[in-house]
């Protein structure tokens, strides 16, 4: 009979495998999470006959799924398109709690000298779990607003979180080598999570995308330590399937943002882009507005025009007015694409999410290395909300916080138009040069609006 | 060394390649969407969560165990549920081209 549940096991991560690659091609990513869903039911179905159920076990067993599902699909049903990073990072501490409980709880049973190898992936469970579970919830705070997504640094900052982390292992050599009793992992879990917040604080909004995909990857390892604890095979396998395939999407997604994991989680982002805000009071120069027909006019004639979309639009919710007035153009004869930088968004693949919910077929969605050569001919750029991804500033000013990470090549472009709510900087918080270019023009207003009007024009053209 | 960890050892190891390999190829616009995917996949705790709520025999078991599960539920479900919200909305030309409009307007 353990034979079958064994098999079951191997079934299950034969699905996660094969679901995890069809996640990584368009077509089939859909069929990828469903494969991987179904991985889940076979392994929770070979689980469940092997509980020994205990009364006060079978109701809390019973009550906690139901209250976990409802919470689950009701938080994933509710949430806006545009609040997907956070979700995900509750999700995520979610996982990273539960298998520093399930550690806990294991630790408790095996009395104050348990053999070290079912010790010692309790206590990375617990460290692990737990600086996952407390770091996902201050992710969160930051991207929902609920804190300041700037980045919170004090003095000797690096110093104190060295502290923790010694403190930390301190505990370790404690449960493992002297006695494994309550006070010494409950101490560890404690200072765990105020590793967790302490991790997390000095990261600025803008990488908390990168932030959440490691501390994706820590669950994912933190599961696989209750596997080697539990000396079970599917969490041992999913669990480091996640965490090797996460740490890889962590390196690949702030290798899309140009910039090093190690700048990312100590990095001087945040002591740069104070210096940059005060250097960006050029305010004087002049800027060049035009009418909504004047605007109409110039797209309606274009032969090509490329729209690069920004968080801004995702803001104003503008996704169907843009693809509204980017049908209206393809139908006059105009060669319409979208170019998506990496991080566009809020997240890299964020914003195609967001297109994809106007239904902008993905076809039309171009990745920057595909399009960047393209924008020499474009003439016109339509820049809707987005401003960092394309500021010079990253290619020429070598002071900049930005310099070196890949940009849109927009100002190549014959006309540049800037859909923006006003002259302020973008998330990076720096002035953008190309606002003021003899070939720009701006036009003020939410984006939608804007949009809405500007397809009206168009139709009138 | 035991028999038991020597082979959860090789699965750990072989799984760490598995998990490297089976998404180097993947593009930019999936990102979100598999970093969603694999947040769901770790959900698997719930089976870790599973066996120590059963057997919970204690006032401080039985709370472990109910918010182990609680919180492992959630993962599993609204990681599923959230990453397939993202992912239907990835059609192709044709596909977008038959859905009625506004259907997905809030």
């Amino acid at each position: 009979m353990t034979i079958a549940y064994a098999l079951a096991y191997l079934l299950a991560a034969i699905l996660f495998i094969l679901g995890l690659r069809q996640l990584s091609s368009p077509r089939t990513a859909r069929n990828g999470n469903y494969t991987a869903g179904a991985g889940m039911v076979i392994a929770l179905g070979a689980t469940v006959p092997q509980l020994h159920f205990t009364g006060a076990g079978a109701i809390i067993v019973l009550v906690g799924v139901l209250v976990g599902a409802s919470v689950g699909t009701i938080g994933a049903r509710q949430v806006k398109m545009t609040a997907i990073p956070q979700m995900v990072a509750l999700f995520n501490g979610a996982g990273g709690g539960a298998a520093a409980l399930v550690a806990v709880s294991e630790l408790l049973t095996f009395g104050s000298h348990p053999p070290i190898n079912e010790a010692l992936p309790s206590v990375f469970s617990i460290v692990i779990g737990s600086v996952s579970f407390a770091g996902s919830l201050v992710a969160f705070a930051k991207l929902q607003e609920l804190m300041t997504g700037t980045p919170i640094t004090y003095p000797g900052q690096q110093l104190v979180n060295g502290l923790i982390a010694a403190a930390i292992i301190g505990f370790v050599i404690a449960v493992l080598a002297i006695a494994s009793i309550p006070f010494s992992f409950l101490s560890l879990m404690v200072l765990a999570l105020i590793l967790g917040v302490a991790f997390v604080l000095p990261i600025g909004g803008a990488d908390m995308p990168v932030v959440i995909s490691l501390l994706n990857a820590f669950t994912g390892l933190a599961v696989a330590a209750s596997g080697f604890t539990l000396n079970n095979f599917a969490l041992i396998v999913a669990g480091t399937l996640v965490g090797a395939s996460g740490s890889l999407l962590t390196k690949l997604m702030s290798d899309a943002m140009g910039r090093s994991l190690r700048n990312v989680l100590f990095g001087a982002f945040g002591q740069v882009r104070t210096t940059a805000g005060a250097a960006a009071g050029k305010q004087g120069r002049s800027v060049r507005t035009s009418s909504i027909e004047d605007l109409a006019t110039l797209l309606a004639y274009s032969r090509r025009v490329i729209i690069v979309p920004g968080y801004g639009l995702a803001v104003a919710q503008a996704q169907h007015a843009v693809r509204e007035l980017a049908d209206l153009l393809e139908k006059k004869g105009v060669e319409v694409d979208y170019a998506i930088h990496p991080v566009a968004g809020r997240m890299p693949g964020h914003m195609n999410v967001l297109l994809a919910e106007a239904n902008v077929p993905y076809e039309q969605l171009k990745e920057m290395d595909e399009i960047n050569d393209e924008f020499k001919d474009a003439d016109v750029v339509l820049v809707v909300g987005a401003n960092d991804v394309v500021n010079p500033a990253a290619r020429t000013s070598p002071g900049s916080p930005i310099f070196g990470m890949p940009i849109l090549n927009a100002d190549e472009a014959k006309n540049i138009v800037f859909l923006k709510r006003s002259m302020r900087p973008g998330f990076a918080g720096i002035d953008n040069d190309l606002l003021y270019d003899p070939k720009t023009i701006m036009l003020f207003g939410d984006a939608k609006d804007s949009l809405t009007k500007l397809v009206n024009a168009v139709k009138a053209a | 060394m035991t028999n038991e960890l020597l082979n959860e050892l090789t699965f750990f190891v072989l799984a760490v390649f598995v998990g490297i390999e089976v998404i180097s190829k993947v593009p930019t616009m999936l990102h979100t969407p598999l970093m969603s995917g694999t947040n769901a996949i770790h959900g698997i705790i719930l089976v870790g969560a599973l066996f120590i709520a059963a057997g919970a025999n204690s006032p401080v078991t039985v709370i472990l165990g109910f918010l182990a599960v609680v919180l492992a539920t959630t993962n599993v479900v609204g990681g599923f549920v959230v990453t397939d919200r993202m992912l239907e909305m990835f059609k192709g030309r044709q596909a977008a081209a038959k859905t009625p409009e506004a259907e997905k307007t809030k």
